[in-house]
């Protein structure tokens, strides 16, 4: 056969063939970048903020790039405030209704399981449709009446508002798609429905639990309004001292976008341990925003 | 099977023995939940501010929002507010999907990345865009000068501020849409693509005629949990506006917090709570309803 003309006849059409490929490739990744880049964006100029003098900060055009870096911002939002305080009311308030809500919510969730009571996940969807603020009017009002406003108390309180919906409902769905088997041996076995749950079930859904605990946490965490409304000068959570200390007291941006940083990374963190359950938890419910 | 060990008597008793274990959630939920429920729905028959004493109006308070021009408006805005947090994060979050389905290097952590502003304080966040929107030293301006755009008054300008608004609630919830919708991608059988690239479909094809009517429940789903949500947006409205300038980001939840809040007039505020809580039940109805008519076709 004619040896010569065989590779004259494809060279001409691969190299254009490549092209069109390699333009799909780039136009593909040019894509991912426009998608992702407002996501991290937003964090790295808050991490340049507050990694920033305040004459970089509000200098025209801006400066991207600390040079160098300094943590004073940091240091000075620990000094000037009490954000030490703060951080611990955080911690006091979102650990206590996590931890109460898992106490109720995670028996309850497995009664729901076991008796197919769905009709009870219902009321929890309707919780999170209503705003948090038809919540606070009448628990303001009760708190005021018991002397609680300003105290941690009224606050956890409020917050299992988020953290039971969250719980419960997560706990259901987990304790639905656990196998049943195991259970029902040790029922043969004689072990009462207590004993069942307690030594059966429950190690068994240590996975649920910890997704429940790490998203409720969050969602209380994340919360303002409460906040806002029921703390006192020394009871506040951080996300409420960020807003009120920070934007009133001093209006310099690298120790706000400090502190914004001491209130996200603790979230961000926990969202990358639960990456992949997120959607559930999301979607399930727990009241948030207004 | 357990029947036939365990008789019935026993099934049945254990069965109530599991309300034990919803008891203690149930009694809870009472009291955090549905009793402030119920009070609120009381308080809205009474004119009470607190510090004064209070009397039975009888639905006074709600003829009163009727006549009332802030409140009406704050209505309208914040279906104005919602339409555009609905509609933007509903398209953008559709692609990131179609995106995030294809395999490519990173895209575990890129996808990471990207859900990143959905679980992020949106006390902390709205602060940080409150510094980006600045006219003078924010950086958006900036951005926009490097494009030759004139500089925005962003969220000081009454007629900008509602979008602004919605750019902050876009950045925030686009990844909830996005996880959703890839959810559905994922549940896609193959088959009908396999045959319709076997008779010549274009990608825009079988996007359009594929791939678009079999997500459509999860774009729904998607709708009606973005739309309640919207409805309810506060944390970012009240730190990078307070409802300003003047009224012009003044939705209901915003005016609804004035009147509690500021004016400590509980009576009207509980009122415009149950109008509230009536407009966002509705409309979940109403898209749960359009939901069961598309499965009929």
């Amino acid at each position: 056969m004619d040896v010569t003309a065989t590779p004259a006849v494809p060279s001409p059409r691969r190299p254009r063939f490549r092209w069109r490929r390699w333009l799909r490739k780039t136009g593909f990744a040019f894509s991912v970048v426009v998608i992702v880049s407002p996501a991290i964006l937003v964090f790295l100029w808050m991490l340049s903020l507050s990694l920033k003098n305040e004459i970089d900060n509000i200098s025209y055009p801006p400066v991207f790039i600390p040079s160098p870096p300094t943590f004073a911002n940091f240091v000075s939002v620990f000094e000037q405030n009490s954000i030490g305080r703060y951080l611990w009311n955080s911690i006091v308030v979102s650990g206590g209704a996590t931890l109460i809500a898992l106490l109720i919510g995670v028996p309850a969730g497995y009664g729901i399981a076991r008796t197919g009571a769905h009709r009870l996940t219902v009321l929890i969807l309707i919780a999170r449709m209503t705003p948090a603020l038809s919540y606070l009017i009448p628990l303001f009002a009760v708190f005021q009446f018991l002397h609680l406003n300003n105290t941690l108390t009224a606050l956890v309180i409020t917050h299992l508002v988020i953290t039971v919906p969250i719980i419960v409902y997560i706990m259901a769905g987990h304790f639905e798609t656990q196998p049943r088997e195991l259970e029902e041996a040790a029922q043969i076995d004689g072990a009462s429905v207590w004993t069942t749950f307690r030594y059966v079930a429950l190690p068994l859904a240590r996975p649920g639990i910890v997704v429940g605990f790490i998203l409720a946490f969050i969602f209380s965490w994340n919360n303002f309004i409460f906040g806002a409304v029921l703390a006192g000068r020394e009871t506040r959570t951080l996300p409420v001292a960020v807003y009120n200390v920070l934007t009133f007291e001093q209006l310099a941006w690298g120790p706000l976008a400090a502190a914004a940083i001491i209130v996200t990374v603790p979230v961000l963190l926990l969202t990358i341990v639960i990456q992949k359950e997120i959607l559930t938890g999301m979607t399930a419910g727990g009241v948030k925003g207004g | 099977m357990t029947t036939a060990s365990v008789p019935l008597g026993v099934v049945a008793r254990r069965h109530r023995s599991y309300y034990r274990f919803i008891a203690p959630a149930l009694i809870v939920v009472g009291a955090v939940i549905i009793f402030p429920w119920l009070f609120t729905i009381w308080m809205s028959t009474f004119d009470w501010k607190i510090g004064t004493e209070s009397h039975f109006v009888g639905f006074d308070n709600y003829t009163a929002l009727v006549h009332n021009q802030r409140f009406l408006e704050s209505v309208v805005r914040t279906f104005y507010f919602t339409a555009l947090a609905v509609v933007a994060p509903l398209i953008l979050g559709t692609l990131a999907a179609l995106i995030f389905h294809r395999q490519f290097p990173f895209r575990g952590i890129l996808r990471g990345v990207f859900i990143m502003p959905m679980m992020a304080t949106p006390v902390a966040v709205a602060l940080v865009w409150t510094m980006m929107f600045h006219p003078q030293q924010g950086v958006l301006n900036y951005l926009l000068s490097l494009v030759g755009l004139p500089p925005s008054l962003w969220v000081y300008s009454p007629t900008w501020v509602i979008p602004s608004l919605v750019m902050v609630e876009v950045w925030h919830w686009t990844p909830l849409v996005m996880l959703i919708v890839l959810g559905g991608l994922a549940a896609l059988p193959t088959e009908p693509y396999e045959s319709a690239k076997l008779d010549g479909a274009t990608e825009w094809q079988l996007f359009r005629y594929i791939t678009l009517p079999l997500v459509a429940p999860f774009l729904l789903v998607a709708g009606v949990i973005r739309t309640i949500d919207a409805l309810k947006a506060f944390d970012t409205i009240y730190v990078i506006t307070s409802g300003g300038p003047g009224t012009a980001s003044e939705t209901i939840n915003l005016y609804l917090y004035l009147q509690a809040f500021a004016f400590y007039n509980i009576g009207n505020a509980s009122a415009v709570v149950v109008i509230f809580f009536v407009i966002v039940m509705m409309l979940a109805l109403l898209l749960l309803y359009v939901r069961e008519k598309t499965k009929w076709t």
